[in-house]
């Protein structure tokens, strides 16, 4: 839908124009939950907006919002990655164990290459079964998250990973920062931005688009769908590996399995954030936007007393409000460009 | 170049074999003691029904322990202290058991070690009820069961090492954080899952303890549950701090979230200012002793828990005793200890750690 590239007509022009501001209204109407919820518990307890609070939830949403930045981009060739929770905690553990065998000599560069080395194999295994072999993604990386996870088990055997054995400098990344602005949340920032132009702005980015919406267009028209598809899993599980490190250097202490059960809240947030379950729609900066919004539905749960278990019924309701509006709108598109095209004598 | 159908194969081929790896990955290991005992074991099926104090321990007995699942950090300090233990006694002990800890993933492993003629199972059962038909027929084949950890139903073994009285842990809690902030001000208790059912237990005694004349100035304000859960538990304890400007300490009874608890509070403007305290180990919390946040908090000692679980097996199978109570039985260096009511056996008070003793401990 939104991967309407070529045409250069005035009407296809507007067109383009028309789908946009549909979906960058997604992004606004985002932002206006947000704005509503934490108005909401600002107004019940200040202290949820004072600058402890607000760093509080940058932090909290920092590492499912990349998550869902390398995770949108493979929902967005109409795929799925199931493994990310998987990733994160065998990097996590492995990181944890590679860097407290020598915590002086190993420091925070090292851990953040090792990890994200890690990611890519796994996101390298997951991309080639996917594009290569045929293999339906949902069934390849649901198999992919199960290897991990026993292959998490395998190495970690009962053994957990301590704080006091890493190195400073790695705990300081999870709660410190410069200028009062903790890395975490930059970190995201700058590769959400990355990604968010290299997607808008470059032609190979605009591919992604092109195969989500159609496969088989994508590829008469000369787009190497499975060199993309290959890309777009490999980013996801190298930046599932740098979510790895920096949730050992946010948490300190991890046992076998962390991260048990996140691939379906970073899904979550990439369908809440308007990005098509089944392709070739959304933005990266729409799925932050969902993770931010997810989680801080979470913490600002917590601060109005609602008992935590509303918290699940609320994100699933989120979930089917997302999915509804993107029915209605894409409905809506299709029937106003069709009108247009009509009057334009196509 | 590949043709695309030997491509495909390969990477087939390649995918099987590393799920195949998964699955190895997935399945219970074995885990033997290198102990030395090679005598075979004989069935304890003849072992008398009376018991007999000053029966001495029978040489190569069989122990298997049965934990959770195999990937338990704190299950695994158990059960390796109990192996060694075991050799004290010239006996071989192995750990066996499932990767998850769901109800009826450990009835297998109860049959097979039935099988095996083993002379006694001890178990940390993930279902009180589940696991009881598979103890019955070991124990009606002589096998001693002795469960430690978590209980199974009373009736389906011999004895339960309990690692300490929950009245106990409960109540030592509160006066461990009374002490810390003076016996005044709002405090909120960390816990795990809401329907945990030790938590609960504890927390009831933490409620009632709270009662008594001394603490009239602290008042309980919160349970928060963090659900064992990383980022929830950061998230609850956050919010804790939010919402309760006044909150002056902060119990957490599972390891989990204190060390969440402890790692946001050392990142946050809250050091300092907020007692945390709580049931953790001491490797977990060395870093938070040591930069300040955490004073004290308390554990039970769990390779001690191991070893009484390993006597206890050895003399029950060796016929010393038979699990009725009063009863008592030597346990190595932990001296004599008597057997309480409903076969509970109760390993003492809780330890608690603070920084001038936390770096003789490594568990």
């Amino acid at each position: 839908m939104t991967a309407v590239t070529a045409d250069a007509t005035p009407g296809g022009r507007s067109a383009r124009g028309l789908v946009e501001l549909v979906f960058r209204a997604r992004e606004l109407s985002l932002v206006a939950a947000l704005a509503v919820l934490v108005l909401v518990t600002t107004a019940v307890n200040p202290n949820f907006l004072s600058g402890q609070g607000v760093k509080d939830i940058f932090l909290n949403t920092s590492i499912l919002a990349l998550l869902a930045v390398g995770q949108s981009l493979v929902v967005i060739t109409r795929n799925i990655d199931l493994s990310v929770g998987s990733v994160v905690g065998l990097v996590a553990f492995c990181t944890g164990k590679f860097v407290s065998a020598d915590p002086t000599g190993r420091g925070v560069l090292t851990a953040l290459v090792f990890g994200v080395a890690i990611g890519a194999v796994c996101g390298l295994l997951n991309g080639l079964l996917v594009s290569f072999c045929r293999v339906p993604a949902l069934v390849v990386t649901l198999g992919t998250l199960y290897v991990i996870q026993g292959l998490d088990h395998y190495i970690a055997h009962g053994q957990q990973i301590n704080a006091v054995d890493l190195p400073p400098a790695l705990l300081h990344l999870g709660n410190e920062g410069v200028l009062g602005v903790p890395y975490l949340p930059v970190i995201t920032v700058v590769v959400m931005l990355a990604v968010g132009y290299y997607l808008r702005s470059y032609p190979s980015g605009r591919d992604f688009y092109a195969i989500g919406s159609s496969p088989e267009a994508a590829r008469l028209a000369g787009v190497p769908v499975r060199r993309r598809v290959l890309a777009a899993y490999l980013f996801s599980g190298a930046l599932a590996g740098l979510g790895g490190v920096l949730w050992l250097a946010r948490f300190g202490t991890v046992v076998a399995d962390p991260a048990r059960g996140w691939e379906l809240i970073v899904v979550s947030a990439v369908v809440v954030g308007g990005v098509a379950i089944v392709g070739g729609v959304g933005t990266v900066y729409g799925a932050v936007l969902g993770a931010l919004l997810l989680t801080t539905i979470g913490s600002a749960l917590v601060v109005l007393k609602v008992n935590s278990f509303w918290q699940q019924a609320l994100t699933g309701a989120l979930l089917l409000l997302a999915i509804t509006v993107d029915r209605v709108l894409a409905v809506r598109v299709t029937r106003l460009l069709r009108k247009r095209s009509v009057r334009h004598g196509a | 170049m590949m043709t695309h159908s030997s491509l495909r194969f390969a990477s087939a081929a390649i995918a099987t074999s590393v799920l195949a790896l998964g699955l190895a990955a997935c399945g219970g290991t074995t885990k033997d003691s290198p102990a030395t005992s090679a005598a075979p074991a004989q069935s304890s099926a003849a072992a008398p029904a009376k018991a007999d104090p000053n029966a001495p321990v029978k040489q190569g007995l069989k122990l298997a322990f049965l934990p959770k699942q195999i990937n338990n950090p704190y299950e695994t300090i158990v059960d390796d202290a109990g192996i060694e233990a075991t050799k004290e006694f010239a006996g071989t002990a192995k750990e066996v058991g499932p990767s998850d800890a769901s109800a009826s993933s450990q009835i297998s492993y109860i049959n097979t070690l039935t099988q095996q003629g083993q002379d006694a199972i001890l178990i940390a059962a993930n279902d009180a009820n589940a696991v009881c038909g598979p103890l019955k027929q070991a124990m009606a084949k002589g096998i001693k069961v002795v469960a430690y950890d978590s209980d199974a139903a009373k009736d389906c073994r011999n004895l339960f090492i309990n690692q300490a009285s929950s009245e106990e842990v409960g109540r030592s809690q509160v006066k461990l954080l009374a002490d810390m902030i003076g016996h005044k001000g709002d405090i909120a208790i960390l816990s795990a899952t809401a329907n945990a059912t030790n938590q609960n237990t504890w927390i009831g005694f933490m409620k009632d303890e709270l009662t008594k004349p001394e603490y009239k100035d602290m008042k309980l304000v919160k349970v928060a549950y963090g659900d064992d859960d990383d980022q929830k538990s950061f998230q609850q304890t956050q919010g804790l701090l939010q919402a309760y400007p006044d909150l002056k300490g902060i119990i957490s009874p599972t390891t989990v979230g204190i060390s969440a608890g402890a790692r946001y509070i050392s990142g946050s403007k809250y050091k300092g200012k907020v007692v945390l305290t709580g049931l953790g180990t001491p490797n977990q919390m060395k870093q938070f002793v040591k930069d300040g946040t955490v004073q004290k908090f308390a554990l039970w000692n769990p390779k001690d828990l191991g070893y009484l679980a390993a006597y206890a097996a050895a003399a029950l199978s060796s016929g010393q005793i038979t699990g009725t109570e009063g009863e008592t039985f030597k346990a190595g260096k932990l001296g004599e200890k008597t057997i309480g009511k409903d076969g509970e056996v109760i390993l003492g008070p809780p330890f608690t750690f603070e920084a001038s003793n936390i770096d003789q401990f490594d568990f």
